[in-house]
């Protein structure tokens, strides 16, 4: 079989925030044989304007699907929020005639031209579908079968099921899967596909807060040493927000959050520097020293 | 904003008996016509979305079933009015439970639209696609993060080409709404 070769759609929060996602994902997906291309000219996936112009948020999402067209490449996004809107504009301008003819109207301006041709996969999909949880399992050098923890896949990767639909949103089971090839055991807990609240933190930042203050209590009551998450918002919800809420709210969490590739990496044997552990907000020390086990 | 504590006034106001004359009963032909929204009139107000909203149990006013309804009256101005419609997180389990197959969050999302072609936006959307005009990202990446991205052994960010996103904006008509926007 052909090695997986898939255009890396960054978007904007992994570059802004979180390094240590694309740092761990590029080792990860290097150990598996996934073959990821730079995207170049590439601009935000769309999703902070659908709000205020739905149209813009079509016309610059058919912009970025037009790169991967024009090198005839599929995309691999790493942030649920890029994956959602790359996804659901592309089976829509597919679906739909009369949005495509719209969306290529304005597309017209800037000489490109939706087409149809490439699909959009999110890395949890890449790494489920195209390489195989079992060819993941023999690339597990320590199974971190000491560890427990619990897994947020986030909104976006299934919700609205209508444009999706690989599993249940109200049951996810891809991140899980990947999450136990590891080794380790993923547990589960109160409301665990609800959202993290992160879209509304430039609006208002008290209900999103409280969103995963409640979130981390959950978490905390299974007694998970850690919590696994594939999205750069969700993850600044928990990781980088989680001493300001201990704070808000007086209590104590302590919870790290590391994003999935650095668990499977932790696994794989690769060293946490290389995966950019330190970079966490929150102090993921004892993963590592059980990880090494 | 959507504060918990509203003041009198505005917690008088919502207790009003509806007008007639407030309402404007093209409004949910308008609405139903935006992309996601085309099912507006399905609503029987079964409250679905509203139990299995999270942000609802955070807010007195913010209730997707209200919203929909105000929408099918016509309440046209109270609603692009109420800064209540910022509050969906698009996190579109509503639209998943609905057994009408209401796009809710795309109605939100429409009604949102509307009051951004009225003139106003909050400033953390404004900023957003400023930014995008600005350098083709939602947020402005720093030298300094530039130059860590090499330490680290990253690939250089690719540049977009900003010409292009501009006549985006101007094709859709944005950049004529963003001028007039007040936050």
């Amino acid at each position: 079989m052909d090695k997986p070769k898939y255009l890396l759609f960054l978007g904007c929060a992994i570059p802004y925030r979180l390094p240590s996602y694309e740092i761990s994902t590029r080792k990860v997906l290097r150990k598996l044989g996934v073959e990821l291309v730079e995207m170049p000219d590439f601009n935000c996936c769309g999703f902070p304007t659908d709000p205020v112009s739905h149209d813009t948020m079509l016309t610059l999402a058919a912009r970025n699907l037009c790169l991967a067209e024009q090198r005839n490449l599929n995309i691999v996004a790493l942030c649920n929020g890029c994956f959602g809107i790359l996804n659901h504009v592309n089976k829509e301008l597919k679906e739909d005639k009369e949005v495509k003819e719209k969306v290529n109207g304005y597309l017209k301006e800037i000489g490109m031209e939706f087409k149809g041709t490439v699909t959009v996969k999110h890395l949890i999909h890449v790494l489920a579908e195209d390489v195989g949880l079992e060819k993941i399992k023999e690339t597990v050098q320590k199974p971190l079968s000491q560890l427990r923890v619990v897994q947020h896949s986030g909104c976006h990767v299934n919700r609205p099921r209508k444009y999706i639909g690989l599993e249940d949103p109200e049951n996810p089971t891809i991140l899980k899967k990947l999450i136990e090839v590891t080794g380790a055991e993923c547990l589960e807990y109160m409301d665990e596909p609800e959202c993290c609240g992160a879209p509304i933190l430039g609006v208002d930042e008290k209900i999103p807060l409280q969103l995963t203050r409640d979130k981390l209590d959950h978490v905390k009551a299974v007694g998970a040493q850690a919590m696994i998450t594939v999205c750069p918002y969700c993850h600044i919800m928990y990781d980088l927000n989680q001493p300001r809420i201990e704070r808000a709210f007086n209590e104590k969490f302590g919870i790290p959050v590391l994003h999935y590739p650095q668990l499977l990496g932790l696994a794989m044997g690769i060293t946490p520097d290389k995966l950019a552990l330190k970079d966490l907000r929150v102090d993921a020390t004892e993963i590592v020293n059980v990880s090494s086990q | 904003m959507a504060k918990a504590e509203k003041t009198q006034d505005e917690k008088a106001r919502q207790r009003t008996v509806l007008k007639a004359s407030e309402m404007d009963p093209k409004f949910k032909y308008e609405i139903s016509k935006l992309p996601g929204a085309e099912e507006v009139m399905l609503c029987f107000q079964c409250g679905t979305c509203t139990a299995d909203c999270p942000i609802s149990r955070f807010d007195d006013f913010y209730r997707p079933r209200r919203l929909i309804r105000m929408t099918q009256l016509g309440l046209k101005d109270r609603l692009l009015s109420n800064d209540v419609i910022w509050l969906c997180s698009t996190c579109f389990t509503c639209i998943d439970h609905c057994p009408q197959g209401v796009g809710i969050a795309s109605i939100v999302r429409a009604l949102r639209n509307l009051t951004v072609k009225r003139g106003h936006m909050p400033a953390g959307y404004k900023e957003q696609v400023s930014n995008i005009l600005k350098t083709g990202y939602a947020y402005v990446i720093s030298d300094m993060r530039l130059r860590k991205r090499k330490e680290k052994g990253l690939p250089a960010l690719p540049k977009t080409n900003l010409k292009s996103v501009a006549k985006l904006f101007n094709a859709t008509g944005f950049s004529k709404t963003l001028e007039k926007v007040k936050t």
